[in-house]
């Protein structure tokens, strides 16, 4: 073409966008579509709790958290019960896990010895993904008669009758119970947190630990005053999770924690859990009232497991704001 | 603008999964049930049995007895199965009839240091408050009542029941019920009620497992589960005050004075029925299906399949320790059966 021709035919003719600008969109929108679904999900969730929990709602109202009767022949139904054993025993496993398992991490971290490294963490690891129901198994087959006789036996006949270890230990020593509930759970919740943590620790730059101990410091004192403030908001972040399944375990509590509904009055004592009274009872509720009771049920712990997570989110916004 | 049109196709997914309505294995030559964990091992054998004979399997899920009343209510399966029977008014109102297929009993078992199967009496009225707690330990005087010449150890009585609902505790409770007015106004009897006291276990193997775990335990089980893992189960005292064994004898003797002709739907409880060798805690469970049959070939699929378990299954019954129901009571069943008709009128099973 001539350059007379080229200038009166204009400016060429541009594409608006670059090539493969499309697929950038589609992606994007595809993108978009997975969070509306997850979004819309949540909210139908929390709807279908509600809708089919509202006989219930509206006849016990919040009256329901704080009553111990669960009588399905009368259908008057009140979940003080499972609520406490599911606070008691998520945080009796926290308090036996959380220390385990920061010393697994900083193990693996600092002191284990080379060739050791990578046997142990794997085994964490794997330990991590182990189906809960086997441990519930494990837990009623294995450890109930294990505890019974070298814990719950030898504490219970050394409790001098009226002493306080006497009322923490009043029950029967068939090695079931709330403790017994809350040390599988522990038992569960350790190697997550473990290997969690242990992820964490090695991020942290050698530099930083190197120049600690550079300094003088000792190992604890770099553990605890270096490492650990330098991963904290990511280790919180673990351990509110470890809490968050600890909440909502079903199977490897039914086994042991003994299915009774009224309030726990010792650590020997059966409890129940919101999650193992919904396993248990779902399949079987006929009336309306049953299901509906187990469905706001359903919703409590709900609500406890997203203000557990508010509370973790509350935290770190605190402790990013102080540095 | 694609943004847009990426939330309207995640709003979209989600209404088409949400309509996404369950239509129902409606393949032909498979029939689905579901309902009590009690009899699902010998549905299971009849089932395999059927299948190598006429090909046509069965789909069974032993979710509960609650659960198979909740969906052949809900029409999702062509049977429902339930410990459980529902009165007569219950059936009517959900256009369902029931019918008996096999026999059981409940058996309370317990865990005694050398004590052997068979050697403690107990009646209904010991057995209530016991699980009221008010028998606390096994050397209490009202247990000695009925076991003179034997000495009870001097353990606490771990009361064990179970924790998910079940036709084994609506008989159970039901006994205690007519044994015991203070267990009838305190309690009640469901298949799932505020138990007085202690643990409860998940299923009739739960309560075995809670049992033998603690010396001076007792619960109740299904005598299949007590047979097979060779528990130390009680004599109990029956309407003639004989003090009897559970076994299968005693439970076809429970059956065999039942008045089940006079029984509407065969809504029938065979607790505490007169007879000297009778077994106290016996029942029945139940067959439940619709009276107006959308499928007419479905519906006669089903009932063929119990005609032939009727026929042919009481040998495969007795051998896994369940009592098959008398010859008089399979032909009022077969008769019954003229009520479940098709969507034409007419009577599904010829």
């Amino acid at each position: 073409m001539s350059d007379a021709a080229a200038i009166a035919a204009g400016p060429p003719k541009r594409r608006s966008q670059p090539r493969g600008a499309a697929v950038g969109q589609m992606f994007e929108a595809l993108c978009f579509a997975a969070a509306t679904f997850l979004l819309v999900a949540l909210g139908g969730l929390i709807a279908s709790l509600v809708v089919g929990g509202w006989p219930a709602i509206h006849k016990f109202g919040l009256g329901f958290l704080t009553s111990t009767t669960w009588n399905p022949v009368t259908d008057v139904y009140g979940a003080a019960g499972p609520i406490v054993g599911t606070l008691v025993t998520s945080a009796l496993a926290l308090l036996i896990a959380l220390p385990i398992a920061g010393g697994v991490a900083f193990f693996l971290t600092e002191l284990c010895p080379g060739p050791l490294r990578r046997p142990v963490g794997t085994a964490v690891e794997l330990l991590a993904g182990v189906p809960s129901i086997v441990y519930g198994m494990w837990g009623l087959f294995t450890f109930a008669p294990l505890f019974s006789r070298w814990v719950q036996l030898p504490l219970m006949s050394a409790a001098k009758p009226g002493s306080l270890l006497e009322s923490l230990t009043a029950g029967v020593p068939n090695g079931t119970g709330i403790l017994a509930a809350s040390i599988i759970l522990a038992v569960m919740i350790l190697p997550f947190i473990a290997a969690t943590l242990r992820e964490l620790l090695l991020t942290v730059p050698a530099a930083v630990r190197e120049s600690a101990y550079g300094l003088g410091a000792t190992t604890a004192e770099v553990v605890l005053k270096v490492t650990l403030p330098y991963v904290r908001t990511g280790a919180i972040g673990a351990v509110m999770l470890g809490l968050g399944r600890a909440l909502g375990e079903t199977m490897a509590v039914t086994f042991i924690i003994g299915n009774s509904h009224g309030f726990p009055k010792s650590l020997f004592d059966s409890g129940s859990t919101i999650a193992s009274t919904i396993a248990n009872e779902f399949a079987e509720a006929t009336t309306e009232m049953h299901t509906a009771a187990l469905i706001y049920l359903g919703l409590v712990l709900f609500v406890i497991t997203f203000s557990v997570l508010g509370l973790a989110r509350l935290m770190l916004r605190r402790q990013v704001s102080r540095l | 603008m694609l943004k847009k049109l990426g939330a309207a196709l995640g709003a979209a997914l989600i209404a088409g999964v949400a309509t996404l309505s369950a239509t129902g294995a409606y393949a032909a030559g498979v029939i689905s049930g579901a309902g009590a964990t009690f009899p699902q091992p010998v549905y299971a054998k009849w089932a395999e049995e059927y299948k190598a004979k006429t090909g046509i399997a069965l789909n069974y899920q032993a979710i509960g007895s609650g659960g198979g009343i909740k969906q052949i209510q809900a029409k999702t399966v062509d049977f429902g199965a339930s410990d459980k029977p529902l009165k007569p008014d219950d059936l009517a109102a959900s256009g369902l009839a029931m019918f008996p297929t096999v026999i059981g009993g409940v058996v309370p078992v317990m865990n005694l240091p050398g004590i052997r199967p068979g050697q403690v009496k107990l009646t209904g009225a010991q057995l209530a408050d016991i699980y009221r707690g008010v028998i606390k330990k096994w050397n209490d005087p009202l247990l000695a009542r009925t076991n003179a010449g034997m000495t009870l150890p001097n353990l606490p009585i771990t009361v064990v029941h179970r924790s998910d609902g079940s036709g084994t505790t609506f008989l159970f409770t039901t006994y205690l019920s007519m044994k015991a007015q203070h267990w009838a106004s305190e309690v009640g009897a469901n298949d799932s009620v505020s138990w007085p006291t202690g643990q409860g276990g998940k299923g009739n193997d739960g309560v075995a497992a809670f049992v033998k775990l603690t010396p001076g335990a007792i619960g109740y089980v299904e005598y299949a589960y007590a047979k097979q893992n060779a528990m130390t189960y009680a004599l109990m005292q029956n309407k003639d005050g004989k003090f009897v064994a559970p076994d299968a004898k005693n439970f076809s003797a429970a059956a065999a004075n039942a008045k089940w002709q006079s029984a509407p739907g065969f809504y029938l409880l065979l607790l505490d029925q007169p007879g000297a060798d009778a077994w106290p805690i016996t029942g029945a469970t139940f067959i439940l299906m619709h009276t107006k049959q959308a499928d007419a070939a479905k519906g006669r699929e089903v009932l063929d399949f119990f005609d032939w378990c009727y026929k042919n299954g009481d040998g495969v019954a007795g051998q896994l320790d369940y009592v098959p129901l008398p010859g008089p009571v399979k032909e009022l069943i077969r008769k019954s059966w003229g009520k479940i008709v098709g969507p034409d009128g007419k009577r599904v099973h010829a």
